[in-house]
């Protein structure tokens, strides 16, 4: 999420002519032709099952540490990975052959509601990365030798991954990078930098888009298995940021970092179209992640406004606090009834471009909805670092920026009405 | 009664045959509410799982099976259709097959130990098993009696309250806890072992093995395939929330909590 923030999106309909010129369909027709799946259907026993194990594994090995992980400013992702990856969830969707599970994204998106259970935004987000943003063009269009390489270990959680798109200065203008990679015998040679990269000081590879060769913006990039223990890579500055503390953000600079040419993902030039393609799972995990998170807090914002005493009755007694938790928990309800039916499409082959920023905007709002509203009944106690709501109120505020911010779905959304204005032509 | 079935007791090999009681309850973390009549408690709608300590039990037995000492473990639930659910996750955890007897209704509710001893106690011996591992009680209605009942009924020794199991020779060296300490006893197989809150801690089961427990056969049966009788032995009453505990008092020293102490005639 971070590690893609995109704050501008000046390149947003170069980036959707692509997505659409790339993936070969109308953007009116697809989603009203679609049959709407059955949703009750989407999750069967077995991803109840998935989710009660998972859920087991956050309570004994991830949430009784977030306190300290989020003092230290780090949580050591080595040692959470190992732990999901032997569990299988870090490959749910993965192909079979490199150790994941070969499942649908349904599964995916199961693992994701159930890690809102995690009592911080960082580590889910950091998951994320590792499953849902930095491995899905890998595991589609990647080499044998470099899945075998790169992804394997991965889904196993012997490696950390990151993602390194954003740039100083390119976020949401994802086309803007400046990075190169050039050329040179059997190797490229990358130089340029990278911002906001989430796990970027724990990484031991990351997924690199950079521009292999002179061309147009949208066909001149590659996206790169980069090791990070590569000669010339620089982690310059940890970013200190007002939340997802426990999540380390790193900015980088490349200095002739030399890597192999066979190390490209899939055909040279097609970076940005795989990244594009990348970016849909990634927003409906960013809804999916926090939906759990966001029940949790009113539910323990009932729990304490029972319990806390105003004029004589409990907070929770005053219409205008449980009345507004009914409102808050409806909202909560109708997005996922979005995600699920964005999921059943998508599963079902699809195009969801529409919904899936519909559910990423969505979620970037109700994230600082939910968090504004139910800390304010916390009073005072609301304001301190001593209760989780105060977290998350400072951890969602990333939702609405990392992952592509508020704007760049809305300006996708207002494409696919066709509303949005042409652009001024680039000289 | 019939012994069971006795693998390769002597020496190092032992390849037994162990039916797991898998009990589907209320989830631990729940709320547990009285229904409106005062005739139970509400179950709609509301989170179960398996019995934790249920989930001791089957750790303990995927446990034996990894060190070669089992060959077979079998799940067994009682109770309505979800009940499957509940073996769903045992087998996940690392079982071979399940049973579910199917009771519900107004059967369900009045369903008893001893009743479901007996249904324990005829699928041990259809099964010809070695071991009985149950949870020394469910978290539902902490009855702590269907081990000591299966037991009697198959006239096997027992083994209750196991914090930890060792083989010894053909027998087992199990050790209890107990109000006093921890007693150490050995018994003969077959026999019927009950779980300890400290025997191990359960594991969770991976995805792969979540996918593969789908496979596993499930077998269903009803009591009456088995002969047994699950007619009511006992009436509830009444089912009442705990009292609601009263609001204490802060007192400003040690002289004033003596005299409310004596007041209210403690000490």
């Amino acid at each position: 999420m971070l590690s893609v923030c995109r704050s501008c999106f000046s390149a947003i309909r170069n980036r959707l002519t692509i997505i659409e010129h790339g993936r070969g369909f109308s953007a009116h027709a697809a989603v009203n032709e679609a049959k709407e799946p059955d949703t009750a259907q989407l999750f069967t026993q077995e991803h109840k099952e998935l989710r009660r194990s998972l859920g087991r594994l956050i309570e004994q090995d991830i949430n009784p540490y977030v306190d300290e992980w989020e003092e230290m400013g780090q949580f050591p992702a080595h040692e959470v990975f190992k732990k999901l990856g032997q569990a299988g969830f870090l490959g749910v969707t993965k192909p079979t052959e490199y150790g994941g599970l070969g499942l649908d994204y349904t599964y995916s998106v199961a693992v994701a509601e159930e890690l809102g259970h995690i009592n911080c935004g960082g580590v889910p987000m950091a998951i994320g990365v590792q499953t849902d943003m930095a491995t899905p063009a890998l595991a589609r269009f990647g080499s044998d030798e470099l899945k075998k390489q790169f992804l394997e270990p991965s889904i196993a959680g012997d490696v950390v991954a990151c993602l390194g798109v954003s740039e100083a200065g390119a976020g949401s203008d994802v086309a803007s990078i400046k990075t190169t990679a050039v050329k040179k015998g059997d190797d490229y040679v990358i130089n340029g930098g990278k911002m906001w990269t989430t796990n970027g000081f724990q990484a031991d590879w990351m997924c690199l888009l950079a521009n292999t060769n002179e061309g147009p913006p949208h066909q001149n990039k590659s996206l790169i298995c980069l090791p990070m223990d590569a000669k010339g890579i620089n982690l310059s500055k940890r970013i200190d940021k007002m939340g997802m503390r426990c999540s380390d953000t790193a900015q980088i600079f490349f200095e002739d970092v030399h890597v192999p040419q066979s190390y490209v993902v899939g055909e040279e030039g097609q970076g940005f179209t795989y990244q594009m393609i990348q970016f849909q799972e990634e927003r409906m995990w960013a809804a999916a992640s926090i939906l759990q998170t966001l029940q949790n807090i009113i539910q323990a914002t009932i729990e304490y406004t029972k319990e806390r005493q105003a004029f004589g009755q409990p907070i929770l007694n005053n219409q205008s606090v449980h009345f507004r938790l009914a409102e808050l928990e409806t909202e909560v309800e109708l997005l996922r009834s979005l995600l699920y039916r964005t999921v059943g499409l998508y599963v079902q082959g699809q195009d969801v471009t529409k919904f899936a920023s519909m559910c990423k905007l969505k979620v970037g709002r109700l994230g600082r909805e939910v968090a504004d509203s139910c800390l304010q009944y916390w009073g005072g106690m609301g304001f301190t670092n001593e209760v989780l709501v105060s977290r998350l109120y400072r951890d969602f505020r990333l939702i609405s920026i990392g992952g592509g911010a508020d704007e760049v779905m809305l300006s996708i959304i207002c494409k696919y009405m066709n509303t949005l204005p042409k652009m001024p032509q680039k000289k | 009664m019939t012994k069971g079935h006795q693998g390769h007791l002597n020496g190092v090999k032992m390849a037994l045959r162990i039916l797991v009681g898998c009990k589907r309850v209320i989830d631990y973390a729940v709320k547990v509410r009285v229904k409106p009549d005062k005739m139970g408690v509400v179950t709609e709608g509301v989170k179960h799982s398996m019995n934790p300590f249920d989930e001791i039990a089957v750790e303990e037995a995927v446990r034996m099976k990894e060190k070669k000492l089992a060959s077979e473990i079998i799940a067994v639930s009682c109770g309505p259709q979800q009940c499957q659910e509940t073996l769903r996750t045992a087998l996940a955890m690392g079982l071979d097959r399940g049973i579910h007897v199917e009771i519900s209704g107004k059967d369900y509710e009045t369903l008893q130990p001893f009743h479901v001893s007996k249904i324990l106690a005829k699928i041990a011996e259809e099964e010809k098993v070695d071991i009985i591992f149950l949870g020394k009680q469910a978290i539902d209605d902490d009855c702590n009696q269907t081990g000591q009942m299966t037991a009697a009924l198959l006239d096997w020794p027992q083994a209750t309250f196991a914090s930890k199991i060792e083989k010894n020779n053909g027998d087992l060296m199990v050790t209890r806890e107990i109000d006093g300490g921890l007693e150490t006893i050995n018994v003969k197989l077959p026999c019927v072992i009950t779980s300890d809150l400290r025997l191990n801690e359960p594991r969770y089961a991976t995805l792969p093995n979540i996918m593969k427990a789908k496979k596993k056969p499930i077998a269903k049966k009803s009591p009456a395939d088995l002969g047994v009788d699950v007619s009511p032995r006992q009436e509830v009453l009444s089912v009442e929330d705990p009292p609601v505990r009263e609001a204490g008092s802060i007192v400003q020293d040690v002289d004033e909590l003596v005299s409310k102490l004596k007041a209210a005639g403690v000490v």
